[in-house]
């Protein structure tokens, strides 16, 4: 497989790209660089789900606030036998990644029979279902919120937002490799169908139930992974924050700007956005951050449906071997024009 | 000959609209069985009962001496029932070689089969050239005619080795010459041991191919039996021509 290589040369753009940034010796660097890894991470997951199998989440901030508070439920256990900060943050990572992935079970289950919008408002009801449940459970500081101590520094790394950016970095490096994989397997192919047309998927051979199982559990458990280190790289942890529209949108923009049929495309939609944004804030105002996103989102739904990705392929004019369409609804697509044609020639028996 | 499908008092409504009603069939391994009916008489319903898409509500189904009953449509693929749809349905995103690479991937490999990549492509190659779409392979299903689109639908359901094909309404559309292509198309399947069940409007198409026929009007199956006796029916006739 060419897995490895891929592997090895991402650990490797990664190592030089953490040495680089060590080397400027500027801890802000780390700071942006986290948000922005955390997104590569939400972006890469949503688009399993999303991007492949044409389901959209609404409700990513509601896996990443799992992620968080579940590192903030194991902080406060510890706590409370006051032995702090021995659980390592890549252990709460584990954690944070097997309750999102239960809940996105779950909500697979739940969510099976919905399609299109109605799946969307469904992930959107659960968001504002556990921002209740987390306001009302005293144990992870309620409406009031949550403090987190974390240590000054860590190891011969120094600061320890240093440490939380390099294991984000690990994170966003292992989501895409996973999404890679994914892409170019049986899973892959699988996805793909479901995406276009889960009947005749199912009439070739495809358990289209499993299949959205796995990925919404994939997708959840990914982004509980970002969300666990996040107490320890905000200190004070908001559930009105938390469970943000920012996430939710920033990470269904990110891929879409990108290109939502490879693993590519939320890389580049997020090194693009994200990195944007850390400027918009840092340059003009933290709130024109959303109207960046806002309008970069219009911009690319309208006139460029497919993202950066679609736009590379109609630049080089040729059509690339798969993952093309994105959409069933495509005015481009043979399904529509084909529908209504042999729908007159043959009559339409039940 | 035993018998492949057996079919048993099978019943479907939707709300208050009876679709099925009783419906018995038993079709031996081999067969070359014509459906007609007019629009509406329930065939399409009659294949989605059997294929696992709706759900009868009375009845049951057994396949090759297997009840399937409850058995989700990708199960009943992987027993050996494949079926087209009467309209298209390709994968849009995917080009030719996947969409013929999905049954060989889900269907023929979980039976217990390992085949490599190389394998496999090849397979799909050889699969889309036995209905002449072997230059589009690496083509999206937008590019082709609708003919075309049938065959890639016909090739689909051919690439998951199946024990019966029920072909819905595969012709619909076509010219005569391209009727003729698809027509020899299955019964070359025919003769390699697939059985078919072909759904039908036209005439001439279901005559020359099937060895038996079956009518379904409102829902019921009004005649059962040897293509040139089920024409002569008068009951047949009442339904087609009217009295």
């Amino acid at each position: 497989m060419r897995s490895l290589p891929f592997l090895l040369i991402s650990l490797a753009l990664g190592a030089a790209a953490f040495a680089g940034a060590m080397s400027l010796g500027n801890d802000y660097i780390f700071f942006a660089g986290y948000v922005v890894l955390q997104y590569v991470v939400l972006s890469t997951a949503w688009n399993i789900l999303g991007g492949y199998c044409g389901y959209v989440n609404f409700g990513s901030a509601a896996f990443f606030a799992l992620g968080a508070y579940s590192t903030v439920a194991v902080y406060q256990s510890v706590e409370a036998y006051e032995f702090p900060h021995v659980v390592p943050v890549p252990i709460l990572i584990l954690v944070g990644g097997v309750v999102s992935g239960i809940i996105g079970l779950g909500m697979g289950y739940l969510t099976l029979r919905l399609r299109g919008a109605f799946f969307a408002i469904a992930t959107l009801a659960l968001a504002v279902v556990l921002q209740t449940l987390v306001v009302n459970w005293d144990f992870v500081g309620g409406s009031r919120g949550a403090y987190i101590i974390r240590p000054e520094t860590i190891g011969p790394i120094g600061a320890y937002v240093r440490y939380l950016a390099l294991l984000m970095l690990l994170l966003a490096i292992g989501s895409l490799n996973v999404a890679r994989l994914i892409e170019r397997s049986r899973l892959g192919y699988g996805f793909a169908t479901i995406r276009d047309d889960e009947q005749a998927a199912e009439a070739a051979g495809v358990p289209t139930l499993r299949l959205k199982l796995i990925a919404t559990t994939i997708s959840g458990a990914l982004m509980g992974m970002a969300g666990a280190p996040f107490p320890y790289y905000i200190g004070y942890l908001q559930p009105s924050s938390t469970f943000g529209l920012d996430y939710a949108v920033n990470s269904i923009a990110m891929p879409l700007i990108g290109g939502t049929t490879s693993w590519v495309g939320p890389l580049i939609g997020t090194l693009l956005l994200g990195s944007l944004q850390q400027y918009v804030t840092v340059t003009i105002s933290s709130a024109a951050n959303l109207l960046v996103v806002g309008g970069l989102l219009v911009f690319f739904v309208v006139l460029a449906p497919n993202g950066i990705i679609g736009l590379f392929h109609k630049y080089l004019q040729r059509k690339p071997d798969d993952f093309v369409g994105r959409r069933r609804i495509d005015p481009e697509a043979p399904a529509g024009t084909a529908a209504p044609a042999s729908d007159a020639a043959s009559g339409s028996a039940p | 000959m035993t018998d492949l499908l057996q079919i048993d008092n099978l019943g479907k409504r939707f709300g208050g609209f009876v679709a099925l009603e009783n419906i018995s069939l038993s079709v031996p391994a081999g067969e070359r069985l014509g459906l007609i009916g007019p629009n509406g008489s329930g065939k399409s319903t009659l294949v989605n009962c059997i294929c696992g898409t709706l759900r009868n509500e009375q009845g049951s189904v057994r396949f090759g001496g297997r009840t399937l009953d409850g058995l989700a449509a990708h199960q009943r693929t992987r027993l050996g029932l494949a079926r087209s749809f009467q309209l298209p349905r390709p994968f849009v995103s995917l080009n030719l070689m996947d969409n013929i690479r999905i049954p060989l991937l889900y269907t023929v490999e979980a039976r217990g089969a390992h085949h490599s990549t190389g394998d496999i492509d090849d397979h799909c190659h050889r699969l889309l050239g036995e209905v002449g779409l072997e230059q589009k392979a690496r083509q999206l299903p937008r590019d082709l005619t609708q003919v075309e689109m049938r065959k890639l639908e016909l090739a689909r359901a051919m690439a998951a080795e199946p024990k019966l094909l029920i072909a819905d309404e595969a012709m619909a559309g076509l010219t005569h010459s391209e009727i003729e292509d698809i027509l020899a198309l299955l019964v070359r399947l025919n003769e390699q041991g697939v059985t078919v069940i072909l759904i039908e409007h036209i005439m001439s198409a279901v005559m020359s191919f099937s060895r038996r026929l079956v009518v379904l009007v409102s829902g019921r199956k009004i005649a059962d039996g040897p293509p040139d006796a089920v024409m002569r029916d008068p009951e047949v006739e009442r339904a087609y021509l009217g009295q």
